[in-house]
């Protein structure tokens, strides 16, 4: 049963994630798949994680669990009792894939572990997140957003000279990582059963997701033997002969930060914007000590860094004069390569973002509330990106599915609500 | 070999830099085969970023450039040469899907945009990833990485609440958006295969990023909430934070997510006579002096290892992690089971460690098997083999420039 009009239409997902992993099904679900979340009795304990809707800390506001459960409906059950397993198992025969981030080893000792969903649905896709994987030295270590980003490498490369490694203090982005890479893995591994009918196991470590956001960190380290280190504001040119040289790359402006890139040399897109930023101090009076610099002759590779703090001081002068808006305003207007620090307010504002029309209107009824989302992470004309329903509250669609699809009673629903099942 | 994923599908990759080249590794390394288009004229920037092999910089030796293109094939074109087009419609109709990470406009002007490619081939899947996307106020405005990383509030929110934004070091969103456009385009395929029909996929690279900031967003829209620098403090854990330990700027991350791994952690340590302290018992109690705390956690760290600090937590069950170097992670135990780094010979680089994806499938595992190649390294292969250009074509485009090759422009490097 297709559906053409989304992309992923036809697949269906179950989701026993936590917080570890709910990312996977949402990117899932949002793409069109029929993702089922699947709760423990009395809702996921992630639903306790801030931030929430008002303030108001209650599992049915939490606005990271709105953020990270979008197009999924969610069932509640409890997969460890002998009529929670049999009721999961007789919905994994619906299923294409199932997702889950418990510690390894858990879903056999339920009695739901590949090989045993492969009983029920020889082609199905089990997709398992966790911090370091299956197995190994560390497949029973546990992590949080810190222990991942840290153990992964990108804490390292944070932060501030002279202060500890950071992590980014938005969202959990580890987590984002893992149920990210996990939806691509599933998605791989589903192709494949499209083509072949063979299903298959994905394993997904957190700790190798974060590893690929260092972009070139390894290589440096390899080809240089040099460790990068966070340098908060600054950029570091390493010039064999000259030694290093620090560039401040984000400088303050009257109403926050901006981060920008002065220079040129062999760069004439710098040389351009550099003298660009310049000529407007200049009508303004200021950094006129650089008024006739040529900024061709740029040469960062025998620069000292006395000169190069005088140079960026001046200019640096004349941004503080400036908002963030004035300062994005002349950089489109002149080709300079500059940038705000955008806060979510400014964010939320931003005119490229209404212009493509990123933002989606999610109803919240429950509220009375319809709140903006992140829209799409990629547009497709024919099977349009969406948010194809709000985050489930608990047990939402416990009626629909258990009776509607798996054809239990009302009695039968009742019994196990009283057993604690569902 | 087992069977491939991809066995069989056809990538034409114009791309270049971060994004879009990424996405066609990944084809490339469970079975496509993906032609690499770059031009000697034109280089792709990351030929011409460090690091180069032996600090000497070449246009075959940035091990950057190499990760993000293993498993591929380069052929050399000057796309702004008028014979271009004869190879690119052999190309676009050979293919089954064309990448495109290049400004709003480029492509169009070379007669390679999504429609021209229909007309050529109408079944194509075609993808074009750019940092605002191909419409709109701002879509042609020039940046580099960090500047998506400064509009998409990464380096507003990362560092300490008493000092400024940073620089957040890699081009963040580029780890983000590729995996978006890969799963898409394993969609648009599928679906290509039940209806007959192509697709064109658009990215901003800077939405996709923001998709990492939907909570903190929504903690906006609803509560009017500007989320902030908060160091590693965590809304719900303490201790929750990097502690300095024996070593040359050592560290680890310790995060006591409740009581019982609280109990957990004092018995880590050896109940020391601190953590008996009754301010100490309870949540409210180690947030409300977590000042205090952390400087006794500090106390404590500073006089074991990383590893030894991490492994006696761990054994408690108490989350902790090794604050890993690149150095580290080249080293480390986890990452060898599960071989992540994969070394490859170059012919100008040599030996160098190539990332694995983040995920093992248990029946058609990725094959990563060749270094990046060499501008042009397949030209032969790719004009005769697969376009079917004859020797004397071959030599023709050549001797007209339509193939560059080194002599053609000088090297360039950048930083």
């Amino acid at each position: 049963m297709t559906d053409d009009s989304t992309l992923l239409g036809g697949c269906r997902v179950l989701d026993l994630t936590d917080e570890k992993g709910h990312f996977c099904g949402k990117v899932l679900g949002d793409f069109g798949a029929d993702v089922i979340k699947v709760e423990r009795p009395g809702g996921d304990l992630s639903r306790n994680i801030g931030p929430f809707y008002g303030d108001i800390a209650d599992p049915q506001k939490s606005l990271f669990w709105f953020a990270t459960n979008t197009s999924k409906r969610g069932v509640t059950l409890d997969i460890e009792t002998a009529d929670g397993r049999q009721i999961f198992a007789r919905l994994a025969a619906t299923a294409d894939i199932v997702v889950e981030s418990f510690e390894p080893g858990y879903m056999d000792a339920v009695g739901l572990g590949y090989s045993a969903l492969r009983e029920i649905k020889p082609d199905i896709v089990m997709t398992s997140i966790t911090p370091f994987g299956q197995t190994g030295p560390y497949a029973q270590y546990q992590a949080t957003d810190l222990v991942g980003v840290a153990m992964g490498g990108l804490a390292r490369i944070l932060g501030e000279l002279g202060r500890p490694p950071v992590r980014m203090s938005c969202g959990p982005q580890a987590y984002f990582h893992a149920g990210l890479q996990g939806a691509l893995g599933s998605m791989m591994a589903y192709y494949h059963r499209e083509l072949t009918g063979q299903g298959q196991h994905v394993d997904v470590s957190m700790q190798e997701a974060i590893t690929l956001t260092l972009m070139n960190a390894v290589e440096i380290y390899e080809m240089l033997k040099a460790n990068l280190v966070g340098l908060g504001q600054f950029f570091v040119s390493v010039r064999p002969e000259k030694g290093p040289l620090f560039t401040r790359l984000i400088v303050p402006c009257k109403d926050g930060h901006v981060t920008f890139m002065f220079g040129g040399g062999a760069f004439g897109g710098v040389a351009k914007s550099s003298r660009a930023l310049l000529d407007w101090a200049n009508e303004e009076g200021m950094a006129m000590e650089l008024k006739d610099f040529d900024f061709a002759q740029w040469d960062a590779s025998t620069l000292t860094q006395e000169e190069s703090d005088y140079r960026y001081g001046l200019i640096g002068e004349f941004i503080k004069t400036k908002t963030k808006a004035e300062l994005y305003e002349r950089a489109i207007k002149d080709e300079i390569l500059l940038a705000p620090c955008n806060t979510m307010e400014d964010i939320s504002q931003n005119a490229q973002l209404q212009a493509r029309g990123f933002w989606q209107v999610v109803e919240h009824p429950e509220l009375g509330e319809s709140i903006a989302y992140p829209g799409a992470p990629v547009k497709l004309e024919e099977t349009p990106w969406k948010i194809h329903r709000r985050a489930p509250l608990i047990g939402e669609h416990n009626e629909e599915i258990y009776a509607g699809e798996l054809g239990l009673s009302k009695e039968q629903i009742g019994l196990l609500k009283a057993n604690g099942v569902i | 070999m087992a069977r491939q994923i991809f066995d069989g599908l056809k990538v034409a990759d114009f791309s270049w830099a971060g994004v879009g080249p990424q996405v066609c590794r990944e084809l490339a390394e469970h079975g496509a085969t993906v032609i690499r288009v770059e031009s000697h004229r034109r280089l792709c920037p990351l030929r011409t970023f460090a690091p180069f092999k032996d600090a000497k910089p070449g246009i075959n030796r940035s091990a950057f450039h190499a990760a993000y293109n293993t498993n591929k094939y380069s052929m050399s074109l000057d796309l702004n040469h008028p014979r271009a087009r004869e190879v690119t419609e052999r190309l676009v109709k050979w293919a089954d899907v064309v990448a495109d990470s290049m400004t709003p406009g480029t492509m169009a002007s070379w007669g390679l945009d999504y429609e021209s490619c229909r007309r050529i081939n109408p079944s194509i899947i075609y993808f074009s990833t750019t940092q605002q996307g191909q419409y709109g106020p701002h879509h042609s405005i020039k940046g580099v990485g960090h500047h998506i990383n400064a509009l998409a509030g990464f380096s507003t929110c990362t560092g300490w609440p008493d000092s400024e934004p940073t620089m957040v070091f890699t081009a963040y969103s580029d780890f983000i958006a590729p995996w978006y456009l890969l799963i898409a385009v394993m969609g648009a395929l599928l679906r290509r295969r039940r209806t007959g029909e192509g697709m064109y996929i658009e990215q901003a690279q800077l939405e996709a990023g923001l998709t990492f900031q939907a909570p903190d967003i929504l903690d906006y829209m609803v509560n009017r909430r500007v989320v902030s620098r908060n160091g590693n403090r965590d809304r719900y854990m303490a201790p929750h934070g990097v502690y300095p330990c024996r070593g040359q700027d050592r560290w680890v991350a310790i995060a006591v997510a409740n009581d019982e791994q609280w109990q957990s952690f004092c018995w880590a340590m050896g109940n020391p006579k601190w953590a008996s302290d009754p301010r100490f018992d309870s949540i409210l109690g180690r947030k409300e002096n977590e000042d205090e705390l952390d400087r006794l956690v500090t106390e404590w760290t500073k006089d074991y290892t990383p590893e030894q600090v991490m492994a006696m937590m761990q054994d408690a069950g108490v989350p902790a992690g090794v604050v890993q170097t690149c150095e580290d992670l080249l080293d480390d135990p986890q990452l060898k089971h599960r071989q992540h780094f994969r070394v490859l010979e170059h012919p100008e680089i040599g030996p160098q460690s190539y990332h694995a994806p983040a995920y093992r499938l248990s029946e058609t595992p990725c094959d990563i098997k060749s270094a990046a190649p060499c501008l042009g390294q397949h030209n032969h292969y790719v004009y005769t083999e697969i376009l079917g250009f004859s020797e004397n074509d071959v030599a023709d485009m050549l001797v007209e420039g339509v193939i560059t090759t080194e002599a053609d422009a000088p090297f360039v490097v950048s930083w």
